[in-house]
């Protein structure tokens, strides 16, 4: 094969990586392919045998530079550490609006509300609704669907020390058999027809004053806090109360949305037809699971494109940093390389070596990277406004995808930072190398 | 300046490794750019305008409406030099993605609170005739392609239309532009008639979401608050009077603390920035030693030689920085195209003098070790390689 100019080789070599990059951050399985295939090549080829002793040599050599190594390390660290909490943001905001949702329940508003907030149906319209075909009705023949005012009240929340929006939603009487995952993890349910709350664990920790035993200014009016409920969904971040009570509470005499449990997941496009044919009501049916993934969608898009634009960003810093680092090494060691290929090592071993020690250290900076993430944030609490206008309490999720996601970042900024540089040491002119000092 | 030659030599004696530092200082300071703008954007503008307005609002909740017999007698309180009222409408044009915010006001008082809502005359006159009229900011107008006579149909998303559907035509009678380039944000606004909405609403007539009150001196903005206030007090329908710009904050604080996170990630930015550079700086005076000593020997004196290597540092980091810097102000406008105008944010002189405040302490921060130990060089030892 005749001998290409040093520049279309490099050129071919950039190209490739880019194409490798490109495969191990869309499809993990390559990595699992390519880190299975260079195992074994390493095991067995002869010339395998000898990227492998370069590789020791080389990594023999690493405390020794440990200053330039460490910049790949924590360069690597810091991109995977800010893309994998950033993730795990998006990830557990996601997470809890969509817990909130299921095939099995379906929320009306009135038509063209696209939240609670701004709904209203008037007392008819939910007798209507709750009579609909496909809703499951209770042992005593009555539908199992709440009625529900949503307000919201200023609160003083604790990281500020100022007003924040909390959601007060004023809940039916079925709520119960409606949400079976909610519980009462503290004191006792409200009592109807009285001015008494229950509040979600995430209001709890993120307002003041909302502990059991006090009272909350509603309107002007008092209104006793008597217990605390769970439900590991994005209604831990609302204060329950009677609907009724509620509503009077704020002088209404309507409610923002019905929600009610089909009698199964196939019911709900028979419950959607029967209320769209009655001329008497003008509403929107969403299953739930539907009407929460809405909600999360677009803060969750906004988080995740942040994210990946600012690792981007981060990781050509890295790699620039990988690229010097690993200039330098390969310059430190060209006599002993020089010395290498002049007994008979081919390119190759050198090629793969110099690869291994810069993933290597790309590998533990990213592993460094989101394991610091997660141990920082993993269950980190946080609120933000909702589309409710109101604050939605949630906490950063570090997912295994999210982590795997960290650790093929940091792979391929170490690909990146280490090709070029590997490219040097192989074609190193021999002669020269030697007689440099 | 004399040996700004002498630096750039230094600098560019490993051309590589000076270029490789030098982007990764440029992809930080990019990104310090960007986010850095994000935050400043979010902190509500800093300036004059809008420092004798204050916002009444229910002390209750904002979703709670304010009844508008409220109006004469805010009016009356000394002090108070206009007043004007406004709805939130809360309509959608054509897709939820198009979000912008869309209000109701009295056209007359609100144009007259808010002078920075330039626009011409003409147009001026035309909204304060048309009954179904409405004006929008020229960033708004640009977005969506919206020329004057257009009408522009909103779904109701609170307010259903009293003709059954939910759908509101207005006819666009004016563009206005932001009195100043910092406002540039009230330019992604709707804004139409009050009398309009009111006789369409099918519920809430007579009613307001907040008041906006004009006052006669600034300095006075607290007393007139609290005396508004204490006129509702105790009534069904108490206020909160604050100044428009901490309505503002209060706002950006509910979304979050976007200034924690943006200084979290700088800080890991920097903190990694500050490794690489050093490493760097540290690598280049390694190799220098002879050539150090040689401009001793030649007559440098030891601090001279200090303040060299401290310039080259924060040289290197000034140029990568400046770039990165000028890289996010480039980028501004095409992020603001691609999110279709909604994330139109200007970076602002403060973030061009923090960055280069922080540039030259990480130059000197980094510079400094090597320096130190240049000066402390001694002629002989460096000269025969000890």
């Amino acid at each position: 094969m005749p001998r290409l100019p040093d520049s279309v080789r490099t050129a071919a070599a950039v190209l490739l990586a880019t194409a490798m990059c490109t495969a191990l951050l869309v499809e993990p399985w390559v990595l699992l392919v390519a880190v299975v295939g260079l195992g074994s090549w390493l095991a067995v080829s002869s010339s395998g045998r000898q990227a492998l002793a370069v590789t020791w040599t080389g990594l023999a050599t690493l405390p020794r530079r440990i200053g330039a190594a460490s910049v790949v390390v924590v360069g690597i660290a810091g991109v995977v550490g800010v893309l994998v909490a950033l993730q795990a943001m998006a990830e557990g905001f996601r997470a809890t609006l969509n817990s909130a949702g299921s095939d099995q329940t379906a929320i009306v508003l009135r038509a063209g509300a696209n939240t609670e907030l701004s709904s209203g149906l008037d007392r008819t319209a939910v007798r209507l609704v709750t009579q609909a075909p496909g809703v499951l009705r209770d042992a005593q023949d009555v539908p199992v669907a709440s009625a529900e005012v949503v307000v919201v009240a200023n609160v003083p929340k604790r990281s500020t020390g100022t007003d924040a929006n909390v959601e007060i939603r004023g809940v039916g009487p079925g709520v119960w058999a409606l949400r079976p995952e909610v519980h009462i993890v503290d004191g006792r349910p409200f009592t109807p027809g009285r001015r008494e709350l229950i509040i979600g664990t995430g209001a709890l920790r993120q307002f003041s004053g909302l502990e059991p035993g006090n009272t909350l200014q509603l309107n002007n009016q008092p209104w006793a806090v008597v217990g605390v409920f769970a439900s590991r969904d994005a209604h831990e971040s609302e204060i329950w109360g009677d609907a009724e009570s509620v509503a009077s509470a704020y002088r209404r005499n309507a409610f923002q949305s019905v929600t009610l449990r089909l009698t199964g997941p196939e019911a709900f496009e028979r419950f959607k037809a029967a209320l769209s044919a009655d001329p008497r009501l003008r509403v929107d049916a969403e299953t739930t699971r539907s009407y929460y993934s809405k909600q999360s969608e677009q803060l969750t898009r906004i988080i995740r494109v942040l994210g990946f634009g600012i690792a981007v960003i981060m990781a050509f810093g890295a790699a620039f940093g990988a690229l010097n680092t690993m200039y330098a090494a390969v310059a430190a060691r060209a006599r002993e390389i020089a010395t290498l290929r002049a007994l008979g090592f081919a390119g190759l071993p050198v090629v793969v070596a110099v690869m291994l020690e810069t993933m290597l250290l790309a590998c533990v900076g990213g592993l460094i990277g989101a394991a610091v993430a997660w141990g920082v944030f993993n269950g980190y609490t946080v609120s933000t406004l909702g589309s409710n206008f109101s604050q939605v309490v949630f906490q950063f999720r570090v997912t295994p995808s999210i982590l795997v996601q960290g650790l093929q970042w940091a792979l391929v900024i170490g690909f990146a930072g280490g090709l070029l540089p590997a490219l040097r040491a192989a074609t190193l002119p021999v002669t020269a190398a030697l007689r440099e000092s | 300046m004399k040996y700004l030659h002498l630096l750039f030599a230094a600098l560019f004696r490993k051309k590589t490794r000076t270029v490789l530092t030098l982007l990764s200082v440029t992809a930080a300071f990019a990104l310090f750019g960007l986010l850095d703008t994000v935050r400043v954007a979010f902190s509500a503008p800093e300036t004059v305008s809008g420092i004798d307005r204050l916002i009444v609002a229910s002390r209750f909740s904002i979703i709670q409406p304010l009844p508008y017999a409220q109006l004469a007698r805010i009016g009356s309180v000394p002090g108070v030099k206009g007043v004007t009222y406004a709805n939130w409408f809360g309509g959608i044009y054509q897709d939820p993605k198009n979000f912008f915010a869309n209000i109701a006001v009295e056209p007359r008082s609100y144009l007259e609170l808010y002078p920075e809502l330039v626009m011409p005359a003409g147009e001026r006159e035309a909204f304060l005739k048309t009954r179904t009229g409405a004006i929008v900011g020229a960033s708004l107008a640009e977005r969506f392609g919206w020329k004057v006579g257009d009408k522009i149909p909103l779904k109701a998303t609170i307010f259903p239309h009293p003709d059954g559907s939910n759908l509101w035509t207005f006819d666009l009678v004016g563009i206005y532009r932001a009195g100043e380039e910092a406002l540039r944000g009230i330019e992604q606004q709707l804004l139409f008639r009050y009398d309009y909405f009111d006789e369409g609403r099918l519920f809430g007539q007579g009613t307001v979401g907040w008041y906006i009150v004009k006052v006669s001196d600034p300095d006075r903005a607290e007393q007139v608050a609290q005396a508004i206030d204490r006129l509702f007090a105790n009534s069904a329908d108490e206020t909160k009077t604050q100044g428009e710009r901490d309505f503002q904050r209060s706002f950006a604080k509910q979304i979050g603390d976007i200034g924690l996170i943006v200084t979290a990630i700088m800080g890991a930015v920097f903190f990694t920035l500050l490794l690489l550079t050093g490493n760097t700086m540290a690598q280049s005076i390694r190799e220098r030693i002879p050539e150090l000593a040689v401009l001793k020997t030649i007559g440098f004196s030891n601090p001279t030689v200090l303040a060299l290597v401290l310039s080259e540092s924060v040289l290197l980091l000034t140029l990568g920085g400046l770039c990165g810097l000028v890289l996010a102000r480039l980028s501004l406008p095409v992020i603001r195209t691609a999110s279709g105008g909604q994330l139109d944010v200007a970076m602002r002189p403060e973030t061009w003098l923090l960055g280069l405040g922080l540039m030259s302490l990480i130059g000197v921060a980094v510079g400094l070790p090597p320096a130190w130990r240049a000066m402390r060089l001694r002629i002989v030892d460096a000269l025969a390689g000890r």
